[in-house]
């Protein structure tokens, strides 16, 4: 079985602990994974705004760099939601303009099946719920639309939580509902997403929680953001760095706390 | 607000003030989430939800692919039954026609069901300008009229006012249009339905022309269908002597047979109900029975330059049912006038930009007035991929394309002001393709971490006046890879 990681753009370029994170946690489990650095951008941001044509490059890019595996894993249910729903899209369309629409097709059709979103790789694929993680702290958890709507993650996420040890999981009110990021959306409907997502901090603050967790650090980056700027306790965290820490971490940070307070706040 | 959709502006703008206004986003929280929740709930009652979904869509799908032999039909059912058919082009010639066919009869008033076509066709004001005084019955749509307000949603047109609101409405204009609001008149809801009741019950009495719009039109029996809630609209359909109905021409269904599936998706889509509580239907004309004359306006209005559109034709299977308003996250923070037409939320942001195009800059701002989040396409009870349309046509806006308007094939131009976006879409592309550039960019900004301020100047207020930018780490992941694993394979 060769497993790749396809870390994503934004994670990459600001959230490269989580990336560490899903190689630390696969790794746990026995699984090898590499990394092609061919690999950059699965062309959301630009496809969801309505750029198509740029896409097409990264869906090449996507098929070449991954071409040797037979298990792509993302960090991202978006980013998992794009491979799969847009990329045989994408082809459909060149083709139907007249195109390169068979080079596209054939591209999209072997990037979509090893497409996995890092917690469906583990529960449908690895078969696993207990990954031995140990996370001392109350987090809760928002399912992204996605993750929840595109990919259909169901309780995938949540079974893998109520399995790690020392973690208590609070119930988010009005969890389903969107936290106002969307992408472009965020800065072309700043008013809209900055309501949207007040409401949604608002809901994660009244769980109490010290951590709210998502599968997409897209999403979190606006939670995040709006959380901080709020002055609120609670932390954005992603799913694979949760999944990924055990009590040998939580040991250490206990012995180096100034080091493990630094290290929190390099994260985000 | 003054009754037209005419010069509003585009939607982040319009959207910028209603998500101040506590009171709307109080109100249309409150009811979206009730009516949500109802919703979910009469849906969860049948087994068979999925599958009477895909019927739906199926029927019309189908319908769609074969719109001019059913229209044909229809108009032959419609005919040889007594009514007479008409055929208009686009709003205004669907006005004029309704204007001709009231000022025909010698009559100066008609009484309305609620209807969505005439909305968007604005026919009020036209019959307005020609003369003619036009009563809404539906008791929202009263609210609404009287109030000199425009609708903001499908099916409740008048979900931003509340009920101390609306009896000061009723005080202070029921008496410029007929009988005035009771003395003490107070906010209990039972006392403003009575007060409508008594306001309305003069306009049924009294009035010889009623016009209505329809859900369905039932193609090998020409029998037209409407779905209501409080039985206004059977009193229009029944009492006056002519009865005009402007249709969407994509409301036709084939058979009589393919209502049992609409009429179990529609009720527990908008109302949530298990069955609809008022639904008439009339096929021509009878003697005896009902209006002597019956006249049938067929509506195009840019359906079918939407039609000819592969990806965006879905939204012509649209039944009205406002599902999609009820979930929104946008819709519920922004209210129903920031889409600026008759159709707001997540369907009137597909509609809208294909039925008017997308040259106005309110009309181009809508396909972006949504977060992708797909709680539309979840509760749409004919399975319309709203995401998916709403990408198509922001792809019409930044890169335009071939469109058809008014049945001429043409090349859109990509609309102005995306010239900024456009530039740096293509720059993030070509780093994004080229890994050692975008290696550099990372390099670049963790370099200068420390000097990245928390507040952007300029484009970058819009993230940074609410929110708090990442800091950039010190490393990228593939830096760190780069320099703990060593490189797996160069590009």
């Amino acid at each position: 079985m060769r497993v790749a990681l396809f870390v994503t753009c934004i994670n990459d370029t600001l959230y490269p602990d989580t990336g560490r994170a899903v190689i630390t946690l696969l790794e746990r489990l026995g699984v090898e994974v590499g990394f092609p650095v061919e690999q950059s951008c699965c062309g959301q941001p630009q496809f969801n705004t309505g750029y198509r044509h740029l896409t097409e490059p990264l869906v090449h890019r996507f098929d070449r760099a991954f071409a040797d595996y037979d298990y792509v894993i993302t960090p991202s249910g978006s980013c998992a939601a794009m491979v799969r729903d847009n990329y045989p899209r994408i082809a459909a369309r060149a083709r139907d303009e007249g195109r390169a629409g068979r080079e596209l097709a054939r591209a999209a059709a072997s990037a979509v099946p090893k497409t996995y979103e890092l917690t469906e790789f583990l529960v449908d694929v690895l078969k696993v719920t207990d990954v031995g993680a140990y996370y001392p702290h109350t987090v809760t958890y928002h399912p992204t639309c996605h993750g929840l709507r595109m990919l259909g993650l169901g309780d995938r996420p949540r079974r893998l939580l109520e399995h790690v040890r020392g973690l208590e999981l609070r119930e988010l009110p009005g969890a389903e509902e969107c936290c106002g990021f969307g992408g472009t959306f965020a800065v072309k409907n700043p008013a809209v997403s900055a309501a949207m997502g007040a409401d949604k901090a608002r809901a994660v603050r009244e769980t109490g929680a010290e951590a709210v967790c998502t599968v997409d650090n897209s999403c979190l980056m606006h939670i995040g953001g709006t959380l901080r700027r709020q002055g609120a306790a609670a932390r954005p965290v992603h799913i694979a760095e949760i999944l990924a820490a055990t009590e040998a971490d939580a040991r250490e940070d206990a012995r180096e706390p100034a080091r493990a307070r630094a290290t929190e706040g390099s994260r985000r | 607000m003054s009754g037209t959709y005419l010069g509003m502006p585009a939607f982040p703008a319009a959207a910028a003030s209603s998500t101040q206004d506590a009171r709307l986003r109080g109100n249309l929280r409150h009811a979206t989430h009730t009516i949500r929740d109802k919703r979910a709930r009469a849906v969860a009652e049948l087994d068979d939800w999925a599958r009477l979904r895909a019927a739906g869509a199926a029927v019309k799908d189908r319908t769609l692919r074969h719109l001019d032999h059913y229209l044909e039909q229809l108009e032959e059912s419609v005919t040889a039954a007594g009514g007479q058919v008409h055929w208009a082009a686009d709003a205004a010639e669907a006005n004029a026609l309704v204007a001709r066919l009231v000022r025909e009869t010698g009559e100066r008033e008609v009484v309305k069901v609620k209807s969505m076509a005439t909305q968007e066709t604005e026919l009020n004001r036209a019959l307005a300008e020609a003369g003619i005084s036009a009563y809404e019955t539906d008791l929202a749509e009263l609210i609404v009229q009287l109030g000199d307000d425009l609708p903001s949603h499908i099916l409740v047109p008048a979900i931003h006012r509340n009920r101390g609101e609306i009896r000061d409405i009723f005080r202070e204009q029921m008496a410029r249009w007929g009988r005035p609001a009771p003395e003490n008149l107070s906010d209990a809801p039972a006392e403003l339905a009575e007060a409508a009741r008594l306001h309305l019950r003069e306009k049924f009495l009294t009035a010889k022309v009623g016009v209505s719009g329809a859900n369905f039109m039932v193609a090998d029996t020409g029998t037209l269908v409407v779905v209501e809630s409080e039985g206004n609209g059977r009193m229009c359909l029944t009492l006056p002597e002519t009865l005009i109905s402007v249709v969407g021409i994509e409301k036709v269904v084939p058979t009589w047979q393919d209502l049992e599936i609409f009429l179990q998706l529609l009720p527990r889509s908008s109302t949530a109900e298990r069955m609809n509580p008022y639904t008439s239907t009339w096929t021509g004309t009878t003697d005896g029975d009902g209006p002597r004359t019956f006249h049938l306006v067929l509506l195009d209005n840019g359906r079918t330059d939407t039609l000819a559109d592969t990806v965006g034709r879905q939204a012509l299977r649209c039944i009205r049912c406002s599902a999609c308003l009820n979930v929104c996250p946008v819709y519920e923070r922004a209210g129903g006038h920031a889409y600026g037409s008759a159709y707001p939320g997540p369907i009137g942001a597909i509609l809208t930009p294909q039925l008017r195009g997308t040259a106005s800059e309110l009309d181009a701002s809508l396909p972006y007035a949504s977060s992708l989040c797909g709680a539309c396409y979840e509760v749409c009870p004919v399975a319309i991929d709203i995401p998916e349309v709403l990408v198509h046509l922001r792809e019409r806006v930044v890169q335009g394309g071939r469109v058809t308007r008014r049945g001429v094939k043409t090349v859109l131009k990509p609309a102005k002001g995306h010239a900024a976006e456009r530039a740096a879409m293509r720059a993030a592309g070509f780093a994004f393709d080229h890994p050692g550039v975008l290696r550099t960019g990372q390099r670049l900004a963790a370099r200068t971490r420390r000097l990245h301020p928390r507040r952007l100047p300029g484009p970058g207020r819009a993230w940074t006046d609410t929110r708090d930018l990442p800091p950039v780490p010190a490393e990228s992941f593939r830096d760190w890879w780069r320099r703990t694993r060593g490189e797996e394979r160069t590009t």
